[in-house]
């Protein structure tokens, strides 16, 4: 199919209703709105669900409702809502439900501001609720990533039974870009939701959605269950890409919009002789801690670039393990970093021709 | 033996779970109801209970339907998801008064103002009873909680909400009852006003509150018949029963 000229939020919009959304439940918060108010449009033209709730706290909770009843759910916001999600999350995750977040990041804290941010990366990467538990995070850098990961993401939930959160910043969100919706994505192997409280007890037993553990053995016992997902997804779906490893003297790790950037920046050291791989993580959890293994030797510095001030750089030292000096370079505030920003910061390291 | 029958026995629609309640609270009262109405309506199997957090929290074990549990307050928006996905199921919220009234009093209030064509069980003992006693925003002027250890002092803590009244004035809201299960004469009344909500869901007319003026001896500090004269003698009056609203019979 010829690609068609969308901007971002309606683009990951018609993604999930291509994906065989059944319902959203959301709340107003820029910079992610187009992405709502497309759906309210379009979700009742195909016969499905579209609340606009009374607060984040109310959309993620009658998320959490449809995903119990065994409906593809999902709901979006920006940073500040997504914070007010934190209830609903970790309900969803303890109670093992499937359903897709997408989180259109902007500045903070506080009110912040509505320009691009990534300064939920610890936000998003560590749960973000209460108790153990963890988000599949995707973190796509251009719209037509964003559709394909947006329409496997509703497979991926329903396999882990777990929440999956698409990451973008609100760069992302607002620009537009041409994009193939019909493009072929992964298909995972998915069992019939045989667990849902569905209303439909005819020919069963009752089913019953929970994350109540009174008792300290089962609750244990419930959170090594989760854990178990937790190390799959770690040990078999980390996602990343390695770009221009082959000789590089120094690696930029950065995601999304930076990693975008990045990619402009290392073509402008490359007409200054100097060699400037990426490692691009596509999950942010699980943090693609593999490609940290597969780093040549050639490879002597490592910078990570982020539009926040120095959050997924930790994850970059925890399995860099000292073993080379890590570097960081970030904007905050809602401000884009330049390529050229990006590679004086390089020159700086590789102590090349940068004064 | 042929000359013995059965003439009462436990609903279908409670499951072999031993309640969780204390004596003489009527959390057992108003589930057996909430039971009783969905089996003789016929409902029970296309029906999803939501459980709520407080003394209910753990009901999602002792209804025989479908059941999810709410985080504190949220049942009503629980209830929305599903509903909205789920249009032919019957969907009923269980709540106490903290949840409803206090922490869930948006999710309450907007439920009913999208007119969401579900039926919430609102229990109201006039204390927090899961978390030990605690004030609740229906607790009366004067009554002794743990957090109002001197009685609710209406300068500094306000007058409870009359939640009934409060529904009853948005305009989505189909039917909203109060009722009480002090005596067998107000436990029939109570039945047949949950019957009611539960045919006015079924017949999709909208969304239905039903309040039950419960009790709680044990917080109270009281014996169970002492608790249920104090409901009658002290919540009723504060909190008249009736109906406060009823699209169906033309009374707003």
């Amino acid at each position: 199919m010829a690609k068609v000229l969308m901007k971002g939020n309606e683009a990951m919009a018609l993604a999930a209703i291509k994906a065989g959304l059944d319902a959203f439940y959301g709340y107003p918060i820029t910079p992610q709105n187009e992405l709502p108010e497309y759906l309210s449009k379009q979700m009742p033209l195909h016969g499905r669900a579209f609340v606009q709730a009374e607060s984040e706290v109310a959309a993620i909770n009658m998320v959490y409702g449809a995903a119990g009843a065994g409906a593809r759910v999902m709901t979006s916001s920006s940073s500040p809502g997504i914070a007010l999600k934190q209830e609903g999350l970790t309900y969803i995750a303890g109670a093992e439900l499937p359903a897709v977040i997408i989180n259109v990041m902007r500045g903070g804290p506080g009110l912040g501001g509505i320009q691009p941010s990534q300064a939920d990366y610890k936000q998003i990467t560590r749960g973000g609720g209460n108790g153990d538990y963890y988000l599949y995070s995707l973190a796509p850098e251009s719209l037509q990533e964003a559709v394909d990961l947006i329409k496997e993401s509703f497979d991926i939930a329903d396999y882990f039974r777990n929440p999956v959160m698409i990451a973008v910043d609100g760069l992302i969100g607002q620009m537009m870009e041409p994009v193939d919706f019909e493009r072929e994505v992964p298909k995972w192997d998915l069992k019939p939701k045989t667990w849902a409280a569905d209303g439909n007890r005819k020919n069963r037993k009752k089913n019953i959605i929970n994350s109540l553990y009174l008792d300290p053995n089962d609750l244990e016992n419930h959170n090594l269950k989760l854990k178990a997902k937790y190390d799959e997804m770690r040990d078999k779906h980390q996602r990343y890409e390695m770009i221009n490893m082959e000789n590089a003297e120094i690696v930029i790790v950065a995601f999304g919009s930076t990693s975008r950037i990045s990619r402009t920046a290392i073509e402008l050291l490359k007409e200054e002789g100097i060699n400037c791989g990426i490692i691009r993580p596509i999950t942010i959890y699980p943090f693609p801690q593999n490609a940290f293994n597969e780093i040549p030797e050639s490879v002597k510095n490592i910078l990570v670039v982020e539009m926040n001030l120095g959050q997924m750089v930790d994850d970059v030292k925890l399995h860099v393990q000292g073993r080379l000096p890590v570097h960081f370079y970030g904007r905050v505030g809602g401000i884009v970093p330049e390529a050229e920003e990006i590679s004086d910061q390089v020159k700086k390291i590789v102590g090349g021709t940068y004064e | 033996m042929s000359n013995v029958k059965t003439v009462y026995k436990k609903s279908e629609g409670l499951s072999d779970f031993h309640l969780s309640y204390c004596p003489g609270c009527t959390h057992g009262v108003i589930h057996k109801l909430v039971a009783e109405s969905l089996v003789e309506l016929d409902l029970l199997d296309r029906t999803i209970g939501i459980s709520s957090v407080g003394c209910s929290a753990l009901n999602y074990d002792f209804f025989s339907c479908d059941m999810q549990q709410a985080a504190h307050g949220r049942a009503p928006a629980v209830a929305t998801g599903i509903k909205r996905v789920k249009k032919d199921a019957i969907i009923f919220t269980y709540q106490g008064d903290g949840d409803l009234a206090s922490i869930g009093i948006a999710e309450a209030i907007h439920a009913a103002a999208r007119g969401e064509n579900i039926t919430i069980v609102f229990v109201n003992n006039a204390i927090y009873g899961m978390t030990g006693g605690q004030m609740a925003p229906t607790t009366l002027p004067g009554q002794i909680t743990t957090t109002s250890q001197n009685g609710r002092d209406p300068e500094t803590q306000g007058l409870p909400l009359k939640i009934s009244e409060l529904m009853a004035t948005i305009p989505g809201a189909t039917y909203v009852e109060r009722v009480s299960v002090h005596d067998p004469k107000h436990v029939f009344k109570a039945k047949k006003a949950l019957k009611k909500a539960f045919e006015i869901q079924r017949d999709k007319k909208g969304f239905s509150l039903i309040e039950f003026i419960s009790t709680c001896p044990v917080n109270w500090g009281m014996t169970p018949k002492g608790a249920v004269d104090w409901a009658v003698d002290n919540l009723i009056p504060y909190y008249p029963l009736g109906v406060y609203k009823d699209k169906t019979e033309g009374i707003e």
